[in-house]
């Protein structure tokens, strides 16, 4: 953020500088639109010019020569790579991703449409789940620093913080899904059409994979920021005028602590939208990650490019509201903008 | 180093040792360095040795399709009939070799880009941290898994591809760390000497900032081993019939509940050596905070 800053400094000569804290937002806004750009550069290099072009890539050994100009014609692989970018560009911007290659070639956004409810609701319970828990489990650990809870939750969340997330998905399975217990489904069938609240034995699980790849780190640096807040000078103030220790720790420290740890907050929950790509895979759950592990199977290009901006774009979009959010909860921060 | 220290001795001076002899001491002393080394060590010889006592061929079929454990199976067999304690004792060498080898590009090209960009400082270090954080702003299995959508499950596709989203970690790490060290009046008489520039960042610079980098390394690595483990368990890295802890998971998940053991075995192998590299990195920057606040040894 700070080098960021530094290069709008530079240019400050040139351009006038918004000032204050909506300037700050402003510039940050633009910048995460500057990075959605370049984003957006890089899927459609990754998929374009990379050896052996996409027709080929999808069609593979079924290959004749009239299918692949065919297909080539669909794809403007003719067209010069510059024209194609904007092409693509300006379908994102229209609504139109183009059509899928696989099956009734329906339009990607049709197949997006149905798993972004779907993933959407996963991904927002994990992070309603997660974010109240890591900060409880941070501002414990700090509270009774040392003590045999901090070290638990210590070594039993750098183990999680280490587990790749297909690791912890399959274990929870075994031991909820099928070898020790059965009480939970293995695999999250909902099927097309229908809404995942109403399937909650269905997404306890994938819930359950996602929390524990995002709460070890928010606990983490829960647990550094509140260490710092409670030996502050306003806490010692607030313990010598009698009040409770709870009161001191939940009210009074608690708010200072969070705001450091908004940034993390932000980035894991960005996180969650690639964590959604294993997870959703592992439980065979119908959402955008699965969906984008098909259509890498499939070398289905149109699908890849859509659900990797999107992806990319969920993500770009956290990563500046996190910025904003830490902005505009710390007090010091916003001061100094002005 | 140590020769000037020999030389030094007679005038009593205090003994003075390298700053990564004195990380790796102190990380030794924490039991958390110990028990990760350990199952380190233990992962590590299984993936290397293990191959020699398998008691089949891993791509021959031994028994019927998901066999009980017994016999000439202890673990029983796989999906296809294969057995299980063969695949798994040669199912380690792929992914602890692509994942070491994706770490080592990585912390390549992030440290010579940390190491131009805070020496260069001005436009170029603007420019080439830019373009590590347009790295950032991917999860990175989506860059690796567009990237996989046109070339192809290849191997040295996804060891470059890790690789590549290592690399701006590391590049932010080592500018971070060598930010304070190209400052430094031996860096200013190296160049007044002429100091060629590669020379200058690779012999004087480098060897200042080996503690965060050693502390970063072994993170990359364990992200490095989580990352090419999802990816082969997506079915993206090793093709069948390889025996691959990955892909194994994968090739048995739909017969967990009939014999547990094709997957059980990979996930708990993948599990210590992750949750060991992961001890390993904590240990060390433990260590190294301990180092910057008592100013060393």
């Amino acid at each position: 953020m700070s080098t960021v800053a530094a290069g709008f400094e530079r240019a400050r000569g040139i351009v006038p500088r918004p000032r204050g804290v909506w300037g700050f937002v402003l510039r940050r806004v633009l910048l995460g639109l500057l990075t959605l750009f370049l984003v957006s550069i890089v899927v459609f290099a990754a998929t374009q010019t990379l050896p052996g072009d996409a027709a080929r890539a999808f069609l593979g050994r079924n290959a004749t020569p009239e299918s692949l100009a065919t297909l080539r014609k669909q794809l403007h692989l003719n067209e010069p790579v510059v024209s194609q970018y904007l092409h693509w560009l300006g379908g994102i911007f229209r609504g139109d991703l183009g059509n899928s290659l696989t099956g009734s070639q329906q339009p990607v956004t049709s197949v997006i449409g149905a798993r972004i409810e779907n993933s959407g609701v996963l991904m927002l319970i994990a992070a309603v789940i997660s974010v109240p828990l890591s900060i409880a489990l941070g501002a414990i650990a700090a509270r009774r620093r040392d003590g045999v809870f901090d070290h638990t939750t210590s070594i039993v969340l750098l183990a999680l913080a280490a587990l790749p997330e297909f690791v912890t998905a399959i274990l929870l399975v075994v031991l909820l899904g099928t070898s020790l217990f059965h009480f939970l489904p293995p695999v999250s069938l909902i099927p097309p059409g229908g809404h995942p609240w109403n399937y909650p034995k269905e997404l306890v699980l994938p819930v359950i994979a996602l929390v524990f790849a995002v709460t070890p780190y928010i606990a983490r640096i829960m647990r550094a920021s509140m260490i710092e807040v409670l030996e502050s000078d306003y806490v010692e103030m607030a313990r010598l005028k009698g009040l409770r220790e709870q009161t001191v720790l939940w009210r009074h420290a608690l708010p200072n602590g969070i705001a450091p740890a908004i940034q993390v907050i932000a980035l894991n929950l960005a996180y969650l939208a690639g964590g959604i790509v294993v997870v959703e895979f592992v439980f065979a759950y119908p959402g955008i990650g699965r969906a984008f592990v098909g259509a890498v199977h499939n070398r289905d290009l149109p699908t890849v490019q859509a659900l990797g901006i999107l992806i990319a774009a969920a993500y770009v979009f956290l990563n500046v509201a996190a910025d904003v959010a830490t902005i505009l909860v710390s007090p010091r921060l916003r001061t100094s903008l002005k | 180093m140590s020769g000037v220290a020999a030389a030094a001795a007679p005038l009593a001076l205090p003994k003075r040792r390298r700053p990564i002899v004195v990380l790796l001491r102190r990380a030794w002393r924490l039991p958390r360095t110990k028990v990760g080394v350990l199952l380190m060590l233990l992962l590590v010889g299984t993936a290397l040795i293990g191959p020699f006592f398998a008691p089949h061929d891993p791509a021959a079929f031994a028994n019927i399709p998901y066999g009980k454990p017994g016999g000439s199976t202890p673990l029983g067999t796989d999906a296809l009939g294969r057995d299980v304690l063969s695949r798994f004792l040669w199912g380690g060498r792929s992914i602890l070799g692509l994942s070491t080898a994706a770490t080592a590009i990585g912390l390549v090209l992030g440290v010579s880009i940390g190491l131009v960009s805070a020496y260069s400082r001005g436009l170029l270090d603007d420019v080439l941290m830019r373009i590590m954080d347009v790295i950032l702003a991917f999860p990175s299995i989506v860059l690796a898994l567009v990237a996989v959508s046109t070339v192809g499950p290849k191997l040295w596709l996804i060891v470059l591809v890790v690789g590549l989203t290592t690399m701006p970690r590391v590049a932010r790490v080592t500018r971070g760390a060598s930010a304070e060290i190209v400052e430094r009046d031996f860096v200013q008489a190296a160049e007044a000497l002429g100091e060629p520039r590669a020379k200058l960042l690779l012999g004087e610079i480098l060897p200042n900032i080996t503690s965060p980098l050693m502390v970063e390394a072994s993170l990359r690595l364990t992200y490095a081993i989580g990352l090419i483990a999802s990816l082969s368990f997506l079915g993206f890295g090793e093709q069948p019939p390889a025996a691959d802890w990955g892909l194994m998971i994968n090739e048995n998940q739909q017969g967990l509940t009939i014999q547990p053991w094709g997957v059980l075995m990979p996930v708990i192998a993948i599990a210590l050596l992750t949750i060991g590299t992961s001890l390993i990195g904590d240990g060390l920057s433990r260590a190294s905070a301990g180092i910057d606040r008592t100013g060393g040894e």
